[in-house]
């Protein structure tokens, strides 16, 4: 059979290594001015995407990314990791920020479909709003099957079987293509983009498209009533020695078994 | 208002986040219903039944339930939804929950809402964003609400009650699309992680997986659980199961003791709701120590052999 068609979605997000700030107005946190980067749990559905072109078993990668002009940074990454081309889903920032997993979801199915996709990868969630439920929803709309958390891949015939990360360890599940899998930290460790490869991706073609082409209203299902500050720890005291710290746990109970 | 809440179950016995995930629902308020799905799990329902606040018990004994596949829970669960028309649908934040949930939700055409910490009324909720960096309170406006609920932030249901236990509207089940070919658990006898009262994690300052013998023995001292930083995943000391933080378990015991952790950011999010936090770090400058009760700045090599041998003796 030929290769698979391999669709990937990349989230733009701050940097996992930013310091997360509150906003003033405690409706959400501080974007401006700040790193973004690629989800990295999409950079790991990226690179798997492109070993299964490298080993010829996807024929073509596309990379898609819904929100304000600056994901068109991240699908410019992820065409210099090696995607063959990509699709912006324009969305102003405003209404963006109101929108949840369902309507990326949404609009996934639909560019799958118009695609002919074999094989959705995402990230298993995104380190922003951390609801991991994009790929679900998606498999759900699409009525196709689906594996979370992967942390390996394998392609058989027509299947795909995948190994899981699950609570108290690794579970097995084959599925039947076209597919949703997504992607855990275990599955690989993505590549970094070289400087040819950057000047090669400026020259990929990148669609771009609105919710509307898609027929997907964006209306928000839910509404923020404020973001906080997490409730935070004061540091403690800084024991001499062990013998103390044994003491001090006995005293309150907490060795008893 | 009226609850469904999904039970967790190995076809044997309960998880025991539904028992957190039934005070949750409790908090919505109005009736609860437990959906027991699986093959071979009457033993479960019989013991669903007996939580507190359980009205009904539905089960669905059938082998096409065989591995949990959400692509086999879902058509069971938006069923029962058809006959019983909940307000809301609850499930456990594990991997279970985590797959099942959102694939109905989309089904329903409602968003999801992920990991919830707080319930404020039926139809607000609190959770954490940024790998609990900002806690988020929102409304969802949904007729139907999909929630996952974080096991560590509510109380277990106490046993004790008696609800009848009834057929769940399973017929027609079937799954072609995806079958389970088998599991790979990680055998121990210590507590499971993300319920245990005590918790011992190791980091990269482990130096390797043997040295992790040290925490065992402690733990199986003092009848913890032994977990790790991603740090000494990434390392390949110990397998990821282990991992707590942003992207692995959260926890919340009595008693958490980190060693050789340094304290990013992405560990804290996984621990620091801890009652009592220990931490055991040669570098007096790791930021474990900002939210750490008690610290001892040593080589943990000493530090933790030394705390085996004391909390044995009166």
């Amino acid at each position: 059979m030929s290769g698979l068609r391999v669709l990937v979605g990349c989230k733009r997000v701050i940097d996992y290594a930013v310091k997360i700030r509150v906003r003033p107005d405690k409706m959400g946190v501080v974007t401006d001015g700040v790193k973004h980067s690629m989800n990295p749990f999409d950079e790991i559905a990226i690179e798997e995407a492109v070993r299964l072109k490298e080993k010829k078993l996807a024929s073509e990668v596309i990379a898609v990314s819904c929100g304000p002009p600056q994901c068109q940074e991240t699908l410019r990454t992820a065409m210099a990791m090696g995607a063959d081309k990509s699709i912006h889903v324009e969305i102003d920032l405003a209404t963006y920020e109101k929108m949840s997993p369902l309507h990326v979801a949404k609009l996934l199915s639909k560019i799958a479909q118009d695609n002919k996709v074999d094989l959705i990868l995402l990230g298993k969630q995104a380190i922003d709003g951390d609801c991991n439920q994009t790929g679900q929803m998606t498999a759900a709309l699409l009525d196709w099957p689906q594996a979370t958390c992967a942390s390996s891949i394998e392609k058989t015939n027509g299947d795909i079987k995948v190994v899981k990360e699950v609570d108290g360890g690794l579970e097995t599940v084959k599925v039947k293509l076209p597919a949703v899998v997504t992607t855990d930290l275990r599955l690989n460790e993505p590549r970094y983009a070289t400087l040819p490869n950057i000047m090669k991706a400026k020259k990929k073609p990148m669609e771009k498209k609105k919710p509307v082409d898609y027929g997907v209203d964006i209306d928000p299902r839910q509404k923020v009533v404020s973001v906080e500050d997490p409730p935070t720890r004061e540091a403690g005291q800084k024991l001499d020695n062990v013998q103390d710290l044994v003491t001090k746990l006995k005293e309150q109970g907490l060795l008893t078994s | 208002q009226s609850t469904l809440v999904i039970a967790e179950h190995n076809n044997g016995k309960l998880t025991p986040i539904t028992l957190n995930t039934v005070t949750a629902a409790t908090k919505v308020g109005g009736e609860i219903s437990c959906l027991v799905a699986g093959s071979q799990c009457a033993k479960v329902a019989e013991e669903v039944s007996k939580i507190a606040g359980v009205k009904k018990v539905l089960l669905a004994d059938n082998d096409a339930f065989k591995g949990f596949l959400p692509e086999a829970i879902t058509p069971l669960v938006l069923a029962t939804h058809k006959r019983f028309n909940f307000t809301h649908i609850m499930a456990g934040a594990t991997a279970f929950g985590k797959s099942v949930i959102p694939r109905v939700a989309a089904k329903l055409d409602v968003s999801s809402i992920s990991e919830i910490i707080g319930v404020k009324d039926a139809n607000t909720f609190i959770r954490t964003i940024y790998a609990g960096s900002a806690v988020q309170t929102l409304i969802s406006e949904d007729k139907v609400k999909l929630i996952t609920v974080r096991g560590t932030a509510f109380e277990a249901a106490a046993m004790g009650g008696s609800a009848e236990v009834g057929q769940a509207p399973a017929e027609g089940v079937s799954n072609d699309k995806s079958s389970f070919l088998g599991q790979e658990l990680s055998k121990s006898d210590r507590p499971e992680l993300t319920s245990a009262k005590c918790v011992i994690s190791g980091g990269r300052g482990m130096k390797n997986g043997e040295n992790f013998q040290l925490l065992y023995k402690l733990a199986d001292k003092i009848g913890a659980a032994v977990g790790a930083s991603r740090a000494a995943v990434d390392a390949g000391f110990v397998p990821n199961d282990m991992q707590i933080g942003q992207t692995g378990k959260i926890v919340a015991p009595d008693l958490y003791v980190a060693v050789g952790i340094s304290g990013a950011i992405q560990h804290l999010a996984g621990m620091k709701d801890s009652k009592v936090i220990v931490a055991i770090n040669k570098d007096p400058e790791a930021p474990i120590f900002q939210v750490a009760d008690y610290g001892i700045v040593q080589d943990l090599f000493q530090a933790v052999p030394e705390m085996t041998e004391l909390v044995g003796k009166n």
